[in-house]
């Protein structure tokens, strides 16, 4: 029984688009979606500028109900469940008001943190001895499993219902837990996505690493640099992605579009052991994890087109060039076609994986690769490895067949999925 | 003293964004049940106790919570908490 797994639906609530259309046309175009922000600097942070994604009420108020947005605040949750919902009617899929709810659908929608705000705001009334005051949705909003709670329940699903969480590999995952549930046949179709929060109290712990860029607070747009010799450090940013995975029968069964497939892929951890830490990546495992992945999906390292990398614009992005070529065993202008979301959105965290692989996946199916921006100034480390040419500035027309996506996270956590053109 | 009808229309008013049975809150009478008849999800009947007390400027404690399970007890709830604050 050799299931084959394929995506049939997409969603996106980006800092440079919401929804898939508007999505699509900012990362082909090379829009940013970086700004400056008002709060970061009252608060006076360091790096005062971010991505966030534009939510308009009258727009929350096609996924959740005016009594759902009582006393909301969880930007996390808000994102998830827009990309979530907006996934699985993309994929042709709809909401029933069934008295049994669908035993073969599930979802896996990871978070680093769920409703932030709604947490401080919490802990300000229990301090203020308010507890009784919470209302009855502080636990829904500021549990992590809240966004895949609430989607859950929207879709009525009867599958697993669940959150992984992984730092800044959560999202790419949940495409793989996803994927596996499928594979083994515990699942035909799973929700799969991931979410982060936006505002300072999800930032603020970056920036006091001073691991987020300060030198561009007046030209944001520039700020976010992958790869860059003049990268200073990454943008915060946030969002939610989601991916609706299916086995390939019942897809084709109901006549789904099918965006691409998942040949495979790898999660590992480098258990923080030789160059690994809590915040810097043990190379051996990054290398092993992208080995492995190719491995598992049976294709050869030449096969790969296209990479979409973790690549967060600090002094790291350098490294990762390095583990690439050295798993791969490419270099030079014999390297896979690279390029960093980031440049455009920031790093949007626990929302990064699967926000990336949105991209990813249109990228395959429509058969382009987006720009990087602010990366004319190459690093002469990764120029070293790599040739130039294989890091668009400018939008190109290729007719990918396999793309590699990789993200990596504190812990020292790796994921790398590899997506190919979908062929009967 | 407020009148009873009063507070039942005040009691619509607070009610009505958590009812699911639009038609069963036009029927609203003193036996009105909130969980039973008026398909009110039970755990927001804690934020329902709180729009009330911000709306009569009372509070109401957890005995007198348990009890307010239908628009009668609502009312005598009410009452009693207004009565002990003039």
């Amino acid at each position: 029984m050799n299931k084959r797994v394929v995506i049939t639906g997409l969603g996106v609530v980006a800092p440079n688009g919401v929804g898939l259309n508007a999505f699509t046309h900012a990362i082909k175009n090379g829009i940013s979606g970086i700004k400056h922000d008002a709060e970061l600097e009252r608060l006076q942070f360091s790096c005062q500028i971010a991505g966030k994604p534009e939510i308009s009420n009258e727009l929350s108020l096609n996924y959740f109900s005016e009594l759902e947005l009582r006393n909301f605040n969880s930007s996390g949750i808000l994102y998830g469940v827009i990309a979530g919902m907006d996934a699985w009617k993309d994929a042709g899929l709809t909401v029933e008001q069934n008295k049994n709810p669908d035993w073969d659908s599930g979802t896996i929608f990871g978070s680093g943190t769920s409703g932030i705000d709604k947490f401080r705001e919490s802990i300000y009334k229990i301090d203020d001895f308010q507890t009784r005051r919470l209302g009855s949705s502080a636990v829904a909003q500021t549990m992590n499993s809240g966004v895949s709670a609430y989607l859950g329940g929207k879709l009525g699903l009867g599958n697993q219902v669940s959150t992984n969480s992984s730092a800044c590999t959560t999202g790419t995952e949940s495409i793989m837990m996803a994927f596996e549930r499928i594979k083994s046949g515990h699942a035909n179709r799973i929700l799969a996505g991931s979410t982060s929060d936006s505002g300072p109290y999800i930032w603020g712990g970056f920036d006091a690493m001073r691991v987020c860029t300060f030198k561009h607070n007046n030209s944001p747009e520039q700020g976010s640099r992958p790869m860059s010799a003049t990268a200073s450090g990454f943008v915060p940013g946030s969002g939610a992605g989601a991916l609706v995975i299916e086995e390939l029968e019942t897809a084709l069964a109901r006549g789904a579009r099918i965006y691409a497939e998942i040949l495979g892929g790898n999660i590992n951890s480098g258990g923080q052991r030789g160059l690994g830490t809590m915040t810097a990546p043990n190379p051996v495992a990054v290398q092993k994890c992208i080995i492995d992945a190719v491995a598992s999906s049976g294709i050869h390292s030449n096969d790969i087109d296209v990479i979409n990398g973790h690549l967060t614009a600090t002094s790291k992005d350098s490294l990762e060039i390095q583990n690439w070529s050295e798993a791969l065993k490419r270099k030079g202008d014999n390297f896979p076609y690279i390029n960093s979301l980031k440049s455009m959105v920031g790093h949007c965290l626990s929302g990064a994986g699967s926000i990336e692989s949105v991209a990813s996946v249109l990228q395959v199916h429509h058969g382009f690769i987006f720009p990087n921006i602010n990366c004319t100034d190459v690093h002469p480390e990764i120029s070293s490895i790599i040739d130039e040419a294989r890091i668009p500035q400018k939008l190109v027309a290729n007719d990918i067949q396999i793309l590699a996506k990789a993200s990596f996270g504190f812990g020292d956590v790796n994921g790398c999925v590899i997506f190919r053109k979908f062929n009967q | 003293m407020i009148q009873k009808q009063e507070i039942i229309e005040q009691l619509k008013e607070i009610i009505k964004p958590y009812v699911n049975d639009k038609l069963a809150l036009n029927s609203l009478t003193e036996t009105t049940d909130f969980i039973n008849d008026l398909k009110i999800n039970s755990a927001n009947l804690v934020d329902v106790v709180l729009d009330i007390e911000e709306k009569y400027n009372i509070v109401i404690d957890n005995e007198s919570m348990e009890r307010m399970v239908n628009v009668q007890a609502a009312i005598e709830i009410i009452e009693t908490k207004v009565g002990e604050k003039n």
